[in-house]
């Protein structure tokens, strides 16, 4: 096979524990009630335009964009408002949430609900990202940016390569690994949707190769055409990460504090791109996801396909329940993955997996005394320093984070997760990112 | 209601732990103790013990007592530091002089910093310094190696190597001259030559030294840099003059150059933290240890030139950064 592409700086290997790699995506029951967060982008929150009271079907516009980066937000179940109200999120936090009783499954008109693959691409650019948009389609991989945003490049600003980001380098997750075996054909009709929108010529698909089945399949489905082409990649957290991606794939650099387009790429998610295609050819703007419900002691881990605005409790009862041993929930993976404070949260778009932690996993180890063994740098993938940025952000020396380039932090964990002495880095990292943002925004403002 | 626990990414932690690098660097001595033992006898393990007990205990005793922390001494760090001292020893140094050394490597040059992990300088050798200006007489009177199996003899002490060359050339001596007093590579190799304990046997040293990169305690770049330094500068005096210059070869295998270079230069705490950095620091402890072992005062330069680029590590974690992602590009599409 030769040498496989990767990303050239830092990277580690966490244990993979993919356990529901091969449980097939499972259709779950409408919710008999759904909670849709009014924030479920990166950006501004959606402004609701329906009521308490009002009836509304399934696909129909309940709120709509806030900003240029904000998305609309579509009524997963048909039924009744009951309400707009705060309501615990996946950021433990009460916030804006539009709570719908379920009556019955009465889809909006225009909907294309059979499952027949349409493959003729019949518009333009424009319209297309006007239909993106209009979906309420965000990154799928849990950034949540919205997709039409980067379908946008500023003027000056080509697009040569669209990037696909079948990684999925979290432990744990799969749900873009079964919608690649499961879905593959929407979600090369969706890539092609993309390019048309990009005007790219030529698209990559990432993935990394302990996903066979999925690069062999998607390889047999793009048998005879050379616009599409999948990268298996090596194994390495965190390879989905964007720029690391582009790295891997294109073998490009994005600068430090630019986007992908600065390297002529764009990228986006298997999970975006069938949704894509779903909004583009089907009228169905984005009301439900595949997320994967996992853990060392779920009895059944799953990968379930489920309507936003479903209660995490509904996926885990359907996944044979809470295991007894559970100490932590995490909604994502284990590396970027959020602590959920409670079981009532609901599935937002942005939500790829639910991560049930046994007791003995969930509690960090004692943190010892940095013994600067350096491993930290020697893993992080933008080449920062993060046992001195850590000190720096404790000590409140903000100039000197900023110098150090806290702001390039992706985040990831590989720091920490590595750290023979426990320290947690990335909190403080979080911390100091924080706090020179914040000097930052001030000092344009003036 | 159930309750979760609440943290921030992350959520799972890697294998690697304090404990088991400091472990992992007492496996990787193994070999050189073992054979320090079959070449000096009973008195290597006094060493040994003496060295292990009184470092525990100072560091048990100035953890609970002046610093009043949680203890440490199970980290292993003390453990490390122990044997290396024993290691950087002759096996005849009276038994109270183990005992400052090990007081002098614990309590003042780690603990009064703050403990492991804020030390500036390589505790082990600080104290063997400490003891070889304290003690000039006893610190440089090595016994010859008698391996155990010939029997016990009398302990018969003499210089090292370095030593004779040194002396030799002082007195307008050639190297061919002195060809028969020093050490063939095979006796370098396997340690049948006088030093310390741990820097008789190259082959054990070696042996330590692939372990602990296998198991990625340590990386290439400080032993390689510092050896190839060496070889080179070495090289070209001898390449010049070969009889007024040792060898390449009788370098690295004297003294303790491999010693220091795997084990006393690799030292996480005190080495620098980007490996651009650890190629200087190499390169700047091979060039110092030539520089004291041709001009200066001591036969010996690798725990002088160590201790002087300790003190400079602060200074290449400045200028030496890492390769940062996304800084100087190259070709970058859409100016």
């Amino acid at each position: 096979m030769g040498i496989l592409r990767t990303f050239a700086l830092g990277g580690i290997h966490p244990a993979e524990n993919k356990l529901s790699s091969n449980a097939p995506i499972e259709t779950l029951p409408v919710p008999k009630q759904a909670i849709v967060p009014l924030g479920q982008n990166l950006g501004a929150p959606s402004k609701p335009i329906v009521k308490k009271g009002d009836e509304v079907k399934v696909g129909q516009l309940i709120a709509e964009a806030g900003g240029f980066i904000s998305t609309n937000i579509h009524s997963p179940v048909s039924g009744k408002v009951l309400k707009i109200d705060n309501a615990i999120d996946g950021s433990g936090y009460k916030r804006p949430c539009i709570i719908i009783n379920t009556t019955e499954d009465e889809w909006a008109d225009g909907i294309d609900t059979s499952k027949d693959i349409v493959s003729e691409i019949t518009l333009e650019s424009k319209e297309i990202i006007e239909k993106i948009k209009n979906a309420g389609i965000v990154g799928l991989g849990g950034a949540t940016f919205p997709t039409y945003v980067k379908l946008m490049p500023p003027t000056g600003k080509i697009a040569e390569y669209l990037i696909i980001n079948g990684v999925e380098c979290e432990p744990y997750l799969t749900a873009d690994h079964r919608m690649m075996l499961e879905m593959g054909q929407e979600i090369i009709i969706g890539i092609r949707i993309l390019m048309k929108a990009l005007n790219v010529k030529k698209a990559f698909i990432g993935i990394e190769n302990n996903k066979p089945d999925a690069i062999s399949h998607l390889n047999e489905l793009l048998k005879g055409s050379d616009d599409i082409e999948v990268q298996p990649l090596k194994v390495q957290y965190p390879q989905g990460g964007e720029k690391q991606l582009i790295k891997a794939s294109v073998n490009r650099e994005v600068p430090s504090g630019k986007l992908p387009i600065e390297v002529g790429c764009v990228v986006q998610n298997v999970g975006t791109a069938f949704a894509v295609y779903e909004a583009v050819q089907k009228n169905k703007p984005l009301i439900e996801r595949v997320v994967t419900v996992t853990g060392k002691a779920v009895k059944k881990p799953s990968n379930f396909m489920v309507r936003i605005g479903t209660q995490i409790s509904e996926l885990i009862d359907a996944a044979e329940g809470l295991p007894e041993d559970t100490g932590k929930i995490i909604g994502g993976g284990p590396m970027m993955g959020k602590a959920i404070t409670s079981l009532e949260i609901p599935v937002v778009k942005g939500t790829s997996g639910i991560l049930l932690m046994k007791k003995d996993e969930s509690s960090r180890n004692v943190e010892g005394p940095c013994i600067r063994c350096s491993k930290c740098t020697y893993v992080c993938p933008m080449g920062l320093e993060p046992f001195l940025l850590s000190k720096a952000a404790k000590l409140g020396n903000y100039e000197m984070a900023e110098n150090e380039a806290i702001m390039d932090c992706i985040e990831c964990g590989s720091c920490q997760y590595g750290c023979p002495s426990a320290i947690p880095l990335l909190d403080y990292l979080r911390l100091g990112k924080l706090k020179v943002g914040q000097i930052l925004r001030n000092r344009n403002n003036k | 209601m159930n309750k979760f626990f609440i943290s921030g990414s992350p959520h799972i932690q890697g294998e690697e732990s304090t404990k088991k690098i400091m472990y992992g660097v007492v496996i990787a001595m193994i070999p050189t103790m073992l054979f320090s033992i079959y070449f000096f006898g009973v008195d290597a393990i006094r060493v040994f013990l003496i060295a292990i007990v009184a470092s525990l205990f100072f560091e048990w005793i100035i953890q609970k007592y002046l610093i009043k922390g949680a203890l440490t001494i199970n980290d292993g760090s003390a453990l490390v530091t122990a044997i290396l001292l024993a290691l950087n020893l002759p096996s005849n140094l009276p038994t109270w002089m183990i005992i400052i050394g090990a007081l002098v490597a614990i309590g003042m040059a780690k603990m009064s910093f703050g403990g492991l992990g804020k030390n500036v300088f390589n505790p082990a050798l600080v104290a063997r310094v400490f003891l070889l200006v304290s003690f000039p007489v006893e610190m440089t009177s090595w016994p010859k190696p008698s391996p155990i199996t010939e029997g016990l003899a009398d302990v018969v002490t003499g210089p090292t190597p370095l030593g004779i060359v040194k002396e030799g050339l002082g007195a307008n001596k050639t190297m061919s001259e002195l060809a028969p007093e020093i050490p063939s590579y095979t006796q370098g190799l396997m340690g049948d030559m006088g030093g310390s304990m741990g820097e008789v046997s190259a082959i054990a040293l070696i042996l330590g030294g692939v372990y602990m990169m296998w198991k990625k305690i340590i990386t290439w770049h400080i032993p390689v840099s510092m050896l190839l330094t060496v070889a080179i500068f070495s090289g070209i005096f001898w390449g010049v003059d070969p009889e007024h210059y040792a060898d390449p070869v009788f370098h690295m295998l004297t003294g303790g150059m491999l010693l220091g270079a795997i084990f006393m230069a690799t030292d996480m705490v005190s080495s620098p933290m980007t490996k651009s950095g650890q190629l200087v620091y190499g390169f700047g402890i091979g060039l110092l240890t030539i520089l004291i072992r041709m001009w200066g005062a001591y036969p010996e330069g690798v725990s002088f030139a160590i201790l002087i680029m300790n003190a400079v590590v602060p200074l290449i974690n400045r200028g030496f950064k890492p390769k940062r992602f996304g800084v100087n590009p190259g070709v970058a599409l859409n100016k």
